[in-house]
């Protein structure tokens, strides 16, 4: 027997709202499987399940708002459902208001079952967390002993209960505005910035879309996806989240794509495991990707385990971008306009297509001369699309 | 119109004018006649109003504080002077057994409606027996009202409300604010004696106080507001009852509060109000309440010493400082 818990869909995530169960009781499911829409202020999310078994009991049903680790439903696992059914311990489950830890399997990244030690909190800032849905192992203090006060509480004012049906922008501009705030009021940002020759990776582009059906052909976001996934196996620093005063490196490279939503608003799912996909996969799951976070149908994980952001704002006609790093992540990396430049090469004058890239990175982490490197290994990937 | 004027004048002032207004009120205690009070507070009294109504006692405070009660039982508006609260203990027995129980006991069919003044604090050398702050005994029994007032306006203001009140009702006065002078309306009266007074407003964190605390405690607070951290300070004026409502709103607002009180900390008036702050205004706390309460010992002689036994500005500022911690 097994527990299914609302997970945490990101560190700002407190508790969500169950809007419909897609799978019935006595179905068998399996990891990855998605089972149930949960509404958050970032719109509505596909839940995956990370257990095998055969949904025995839904504990909550739809239009119930959760907090973040409370039981959903029970999983009876294969081979143990003759004594599952006796088994005393469920009947203990913690009650829906209380404020339970998230189980660590339900979720691939749990900051705040991870740590034992408490976060110093005072009541009265425990109180405005609890009501403005903020995840406390995720503030810093400003009080004695660095005691998280009312002060260090961000200000977002989306109430728990006002979340209902679909996709509200003005809490998605709330969260986006508490997470930003935070983020500049916690995170030494370095800026990077370097120009580079990408007229190998255009012309390869090119010559790769020739032929292929319009749905087929690959953006160059994919190249720039795959070059930053490579460059960071080697770059580990970039790559995962700052938790309680710690850098986590995560051993997975998920990369996180900012997407910006029609009517405004902003989200930045993650691919998850881009070293093991060929860019043809990339762009399928970008594609797939983009599509539903435009319909606010993203899916839990997509949320909760980015390690890195890349922000392409390339068509938008700008040569360079300085992004504000998602926290917990620590780096993020801007891609500008490409743009048809004179360049000298080898004494000579030629015509080359450059790109302006930029790194935004977390300076408790990580300096400014590896951030060069780091820059200077993602122009190299670059330089052989073929390879990417 | 105003008027410079002492502590000890407008406690005068009040002692006077309800003489004055309502004959049967009349004031009795050690040397409060022919030598004017030992803290001159009622010099030129006996001269007023003759020997009659102005009555040098015996050296015994359960005596005639037992006839104070008497007198009030017997429908006369008493004003006991007990020279300081240290002697008042001779007369706990009249206090307690007599004058807070007597309206419980006989079923509500006797009031006793006395008012006790007494000096109170430390400050003047006069060593262990003159100088303690027990105030927050008085505050401990139910059936009394036990008053401190901190300013002119209350020294003149409270006595007057007191008389009014059917039930005994105790008046502390810190020897440190007899001298203190300053500006009074010309027409200065009574005053309400049951709402805790906000002496200055901020947003930072709340100053609890009373008495002759009330002074450091807003030196204290124009020091903090030097740095930038704005305190408001809450002047408690009634000791029992507390105005809660008053301290706990500035709590809530403030969410940081420092409560600056005489009296020994253990078991104390400082103990009861932050008691109170936890069990109505916990979820609204950012930091530990603070406590700045006198030394645990017999207040010393030396001036050294005393001054180092009680609330002193610094210790209040940096009691403040640790409920703040970086903030703000």
């Amino acid at each position: 027997m097994t527990i299914f818990t609302m997970p945490s869909l990101g560190s700002d995530m407190e508790e969500g709202t169950l809007v419909e169960w897609l799978v019935a009781k006595g179905d068998r499911v399996s990891r990855g499987d998605i089972v149930a829409v949960v509404e958050t202020e970032k719109g509505a999310i596909e839940i995956e399940i990370f257990d095998e078994g055969e949904i025995k009991e839904f504990l909550i049903s739809p239009g119930v708002t959760v907090p973040v680790g409370a039981p959903m439903a029970e999983i009876l696992r294969s081979g143990d459902e003759e004594s599952a059914v006796s088994d005393a311990s469920t009947k203990e489950l913690p009650s829906r208001t209380e404020p339970t830890a998230p189980a660590s399997q339900t979720t691939a990244w749990t900051p705040p079952a991870a740590s034992s030690t408490r976060p110093r909190i005072s009541p009265a800032a425990r109180r405005l967390a609890s009501q403005r849905g903020i995840d406390i192992a995720t503030l810093k203090g400003s009080g004695p002993q660095a005691t998280i006060v009312a002060d260090d509480i961000p200000v977002t004012s989306v109430g728990p209960e006002t979340k209902r049906g679909g996709l509200d922008l003005g809490d998605m501009r709330k969260a986006i505005a508490a997470a930003m705030a935070r983020s500049k009021r916690e995170i030494p940002h370095y800026y990077l910035q370097h120009t580079i020759d990408v007229t190998e990776a255009n012309v390869w582009l090119e010559e790769t879309n020739t032929g292929r059906s319009p749905s087929a052909r690959l953006l160059a976001a994919v190249l720039y996806i795959k070059a930053v996934s490579n460059a960071l196996s080697k770059y580990t620093e970039f790559n995962g989240h700052y938790v309680r005063d710690e850098f986590e490196a995560s051993q997975g490279i998920h990369i996180g794509f900012a997407v910006s939503l029609r009517g405004g608003g902003l989200v930045a799912p993650g691919i998850h495991d881009t070293p093991n996909l060929t860019v043809d996969e990339l762009m399928e799951k970008l594609k797939d990707m983009v599509a539903r976070a435009r319909r606010g149908r993203l899916r839990s994980s997509e949320f909760s385990d980015p390690t890195i952001t890349v922000s392409s704002l390339g068509e938008r006609g700008v040569e360079s971008l300085f992004g504000v790093i998602y926290p917990p992540q620590v780096a993020l990396v801007g891609f500008g306009k490409v743009l048809e430049r004179p360049a000298v090469i080898e004494g000579e004058i030629l015509i080359r297509s450059e790109l302006t890239i930029t790194l935004s990175a977390d300076h408790r982490v990580s300096d400014g001369h590896r951030g060069a490197l780091f820059l200077t290994e993602i122009e190299k990937q670059l330089q052989q699309p073929s390879q990417l | 119109m105003t008027n410079e004027m002492t502590y000890r004048e407008a406690v005068r002032a009040a002692i006077a004018e309800a003489m004055t207004k309502d004959d049967r009120v009349f004031l009795m205690g050690e040397d409060v006649g022919r030598y004017g009070g030992c803290y001159a507070v009622s010099k030129g009294l006996l001269e007023q109003f003759g020997p009659e109504r102005i009555i040098d006692t015996p050296l015994s405070e359960s005596g005639f504080t037992g006839a104070g009660i008497g007198a009030a039982l017997g429908g006369m508006r008493p004003i006991v002077e007990l020279m300081t609260v240290n002697f008042s203990l001779l007369a706990l027995d009249q206090i307690l057994n007599g004058a807070a129980t007597l309206r419980h006991m006989s079923g509500e069919q006797f009031n006793v409606p006395l008012v006790i003044r007494m000096a109170t604090g430390a400050g003047r050398q006069l060593a262990a027996q003159h100088s303690h702050s027990l105030e927050g005994w008085y505050a401990h029994i139910p059936g009394i009202r036990v008053l401190a007032p901190a300013t002119l306006e209350d020294a003149r203001g409270m006595l007057w409300t007191a008389l009014q009140d059917p039930d005994p009702v105790l008046i502390f006065e810190n020897v440190m604010l007899y001298n203190r002078a300053g500006k009074i309306a010309e027409d200065a009266g009574a005053v309400d004696i049951t709402r805790a007074a906000i002496r200055r407003e901020g947003s930072h964190l709340s100053l609890i106080t009373y008495g002759g605390s009330l002074w450091k405690t807003l030196g204290a607070a124009d020091e903090l507001s030097r740095e930038g951290v704005e305190a408001e300070v809450i002047d408690l004026r009634s000791l029992r009852p507390l105005d809660e409502e008053t301290f706990l709103a500035s709590v809530r607002k403030t969410r940081r509060a420092v409560i600056v009180d005489e009296g020994w900390k253990s078991v104390s008036l400082a103990a009861e109000i932050s008691s109170r702050i936890m069990e109505n205004a916990f979820w609204d706390l950012d930091a530990p309440v603070e406590r700045v309460c006198s030394a645990e010992v017999p207040i010393p002689y030396p001036k050294h010493l005393e001054d180092a036994a009680i609330p002193q500005v610094p210790a209040i500022v940096a009691a403040a400082r640790a409920t703040l911690g970086a903030a703000p």
